[in-house]
């Protein structure tokens, strides 16, 4: 069986879709960051107390708002937990905010939680399956170690890009892979999911993912390059985008149905992570070919209009 | 290629027995572990409560300053200085004392003092009025952090114990030097174990210098409206209706939480609960040095206070001259008796400590994501070998057993290292099958774009893995790079996620390049000059 034998489809002629698309994608998510639900930061880095409670029967939500306010919790944020797959209705999150764990008195919000629920819920039974208390100290402490290893192994893996092709290769790989988080966190805003440490190792897993799509197109972009040095960049980076498309949609499309098995059956505790992935995995495989390659096109034909060189970033000859 | 293709065999199969046993166990008396005991999952997948801890170091450099003013103010009295203040007047410096008003006389004096042996951690800086002012070096504060960081995790470790929770994880955490991650897998409750583990909080003997009090205005007001510098205001524990009583202790400690050796709750010749306790020797010569200038026959008789997490427990006058071991009577129930020998046991945190992270995931939720994960994987994986199979055939099962490999060694890898997997290791794990499909992905349709170029079976896959091997390792060092790092920098989940990727990548190159070649060049070693591959 073959899928794709021979395409001959002109991708860098459909630059302005792309970026058409990509725009109206990362503004959407940027605007969502800024203006609307921001960053949904989960109690993992923003600090405050989340308890998940499983009740017998499924709960009424304002019942348990009310419980809430009259143990003297008025900012608690009740949000029923819901399955990709529609079980599991009968449990609740119930957050409160950061000011309720102070680095002093820890677990008060537990406490009253869990005092306000036994106080009201005698008929039907319930159980805590989870709770997180983040400090603030911890909070930030977890954001910044975050970012910080986000953006140094992103520096290491442009450093290693450089050494093995040019700079430039490094350039547009690293601008994909940003340009795939950005999109992805966008995503999260815009569904108000929030970004838990899970996630955070999903955003991780797709800037590996993204890496290995780009680096192939690349490779092989080298590799004809090296063969022959007559053509144009523009036909050299479309047919390698053609000649490595069976495997991106193989690859692609398998790992996709690994990660969309995990987000339809993994449950709900899963699910903000597999959500990260599956959007990963579509908009990671899309920027190799979208972002990444174009911008090496671009590059040359800036350079070109400079007046610098008409030959091509050829990169290193492909030898290990 | 086909050469020297028994060795190569010879060898994937050695490795694939290596790593078996680090799934099972290494074979002793015919029993092999289950899987379920090599693999240590993690908390968020098996449930336990997680707490990280911060030990407020900083006070134990300024208890240690505070004994040292004490000291030093001792042994200028005794070098026949008198008149100078010795102090601590910046809280925001604890580990510096200042000393002021020495006379001029006795200038010489005062710094044959300070510069004396016993004032050695300090660098001292005199200045032409004769003030000097005594910091403590950078090397001694980190040692004394890096001490209270350790005693704290010991004390913590022989409290855990008490509970009977099985592999507790007790252990320095975060780039500071003052965290402590805690992790009790099975244990759901966390406000018992944040009682058990605050309960060993700070607890020091204290002479009393004056009080009860009923209110701090009264104390004020016994004292002429100020407090004594060497002097604090301490509250009673105002448990079982006694009343808040005040007392005015000496702000230095007599004895610590360190200085026990041991304790016992017993009960005295009346029948009455009391701790009979052992000091360690100095502790001993000091509280001698102590008791004995203080006991209820003696000009001075004295008392002694008990202080638990900064509140008053006991009070008790000096009897007799306690040297290395003595008796602790006062009005506690002998459940309180034993906690507190418990406590005084098990040694007292040299510091206080406060929580930042707390995190509980109850047996039940840790199993239903475990059981819905492991369903997931195995459907997705299922799929994907499937795929593989229908898509090229022949080759395909060259995919699937490198997939099945994969898993082995990484598997094996956990085992073997006691690593733990988590979620955040599942994501890598998701990586690592996605990139290892991905690499006989690429190598396969090398191979299908060399045979289409006319070439032979044997030229097209020596070819195909030629040209993909190269891209191969692109990408996985790529990725081996960024894991590092992340390794490096990350903290826990994304260790965690760093540590299943990178070894995962590294059984990919092995599986996806050797063993897939060794296969294929095993099928064309049997197969006739010519005749088709099966891709």
């Amino acid at each position: 069986m073959e899928l794709f034998r021979t395409t001959n489809i002109d991708w860098l002629g459909k630059k302005w879709f792309f970026l058409g698309f990509s725009l109206i994608f990362s503004v959407l998510g940027v605007l969502s960051i800024l203006f609307w639900h921001h960053i949904p930061l989960g109690v993992d880095f923003k600090g405050g107390t989340q308890v998940r409670v499983a009740f017998d029967k499924a709960p009424n939500e304002d019942h348990i708002r009310q419980a809430m306010d009259r143990a003297g919790v008025h900012d608690a944020r009740i949000q029923r937990v819901s399955d990709p797959s529609g079980h599991a209705a009968n449990k609740v999150i119930i957050a409160l905010p950061e000011s309720t764990a102070t680095d002093q008195s820890h677990d008060a919000g537990r406490q009253s939680v869990e005092s306000a629920l036994n106080a009201n819920y005698h008929d039907s039974r319930f159980t805590v399956e989870q709770v997180e208390i983040v400090g603030p100290t911890a909070g930030k402490q977890l954001q910044k170690q975050a970012w910080l290893a986000t953006l140094y192994s992103l520096i290491g893996m442009l450093i290693y890009l450089w050494f093995r092709f040019e700079l430039i290769y490094g350039v547009a790989a690293v601008v994909a892979v940003f340009h795939d988080t950005l999109i992805t966190v966008g995503a999260f805003s815009l569904t108000n999911q929030e970004i838990t440490l899970t996630v955070i190792a999903a955003i991780l897993t797709l800037i590996g993912y993204s890496m290995n799509d780009t680096i192939v197109v690349f490779d092989r972009i080298r590799e004809n390059l090296a063969l022959s040095r007559r053509e144009s960049l523009h036909d050299v980076v479309n047919r390698s985008i053609n000649q490595t498309l069976s495997r991106t949609v193989i690859s692609s499309g398998l790992t996709f149905l690994t990660v969309l098995s995990l987000y339809l059956f993994g449950g709900e505790v899963l699910h903000g992570f597999s959500f990260a992935l599956v959007v990963g995995i579509l908009i990671g495989t899309y920027s190799s070919i979208a972002v990444a390659a174009p911008m090496l096109v671009a590059y040359q034909d800036w350079r070109v209009s400079k007046g610098k060189s008409v030959t091509l970033p050829a990169g290193k000859r492909a030898k290990v | 290629m086909g050469k020297n293709l028994a060795g190569k065999s010879a060898f994937i199969v050695a490795v694939l027995v290596i790593f078996c046993f680090g799934i099972v166990g290494i074979p002793h008396g015919g029993l092999t572990q289950s899987i379920k005991d090599r693999i240590h999952l993690g908390l968020d997948l098996k449930g336990g409560t997680h707490l990280v801890l911060e030990v407020h170091v900083a006070e134990a450099v300024a208890s240690a300053t505070d004994r040292d003013v004490a000291r030093l103010e001792a042994d200028l009295q005794k070098a026949g200085v008198t008149g100078a203040t010795v102090g601590k007047t910046d809280p925001s410096r604890p580990q510096t004392i200042i000393v002021s008003g020495i006379p001029a006389a006795k200038l010489s004096d005062a710094r044959g003092v300070l510069q004396g042996s016993d004032y050695g951690n300090y660098d001292v800086v005199t200045t032409a009025d004769g003030n000097s002012t005594l910091t403590m070096k950078l090397g001694a504060v980190r040692d004394l952090e890096t001490r209270t960081l350790d005693t704290s995790i010991e004390t913590i470790r022989e409290r855990i114990d008490k509970l009977g929770v099985s592999e507790p994880v007790i252990q320095k955490y975060g780039l500071g030097e003052n965290q402590i991650l805690v992790e009790l897998p099975g244990v759901d409750d966390p406000a018992r174990v944040e009682e058990i583990i605050q309960s060993t909080a700070k607890l020091s003997i204290h002479a009393v210098t004056g009080g009860p009090y009923e209110t701090d205005q009264s104390a004020l007001a016994a004292n002429n409206g100020i407090i004594p510098p060497d002097s604090m205001l301490v509250h009673g524990t105002g448990s079982a209706g006694a009343p808040d009583q005040i007392w005015l202790l000496k702000r230095v400690s007599e004895v610590e939480g360190t200085d026990f050796r041991d304790a016992q709750p017993g009960q005295d010749q009346n029948g009455r609960p009391n701790i009979r306790f052992n000091l360690t020797t100095e502790a001993g010569n000091r509280f001698y040095n102590y008791t004995q200038a203080h006991t209820a026959s003696s000009a001075t008789p004295g008392s002694m206070a008990i202080v638990l997490d900064n509140k008053v427990r006991e009070v008790a006058g000096i009897q007799s001259a306690i040297r290395d071991s003595g008796e602790i009577t006062g009005a506690f129930t002998q459940q309180q008796a034993n906690d507190l020998s418990l406590m005084l046991r098990t040694g007292a945190l040299p510091a206080s400590i406060s929580y930042l992270e707390t995190r509980t995931v109850g047996p039940s939720l840790g199993a239903a994501s475990i059981h819905q994960g492991i369903v997931a994987a195995i459907a997705g994986m299922l799929a994907v070998m499937i795929f593989m199979l229908i898509y090229y055939r022949g080759a395909g099962i060259n995919a699937d057993l490198a997939l099945i490999l994969n898993l082995v060694i990484l598997l094996g890898f956990m085992g073997y290292t006691g690593s733990t997997l988590t979620l955040p290791g599942i994501a890598g794990v998701i990586l690592t099958i996605g990139m290892g499909v991905d690499s006989n992905v690429l190598i396969f349709e090398r191979i299908r774009e060399e045979l289409r170029a006319g070439k032979t079976a044997a030229a097209a896959v020596q070819q195909g893995f030629a040209h993909a091997w190269v891209t191969i390792i692109d990408t996985h060092v790529t990725t081996i790079v960024s894991a590092m790092i992340l390794f490096l920098f990350g903290s826990g989940p994304v260790r965690g996620f760093a540590i299943t990727l990178a070894f995962g990548l590294f059984a990919n190159l092995f599986t996806a390049v050797l063993v897939s070649r060794v296969i294929f060049d095993a099928i064309l070693q049997k197969k006739e000059r010519g005749a088709a591959l099966s891709i």
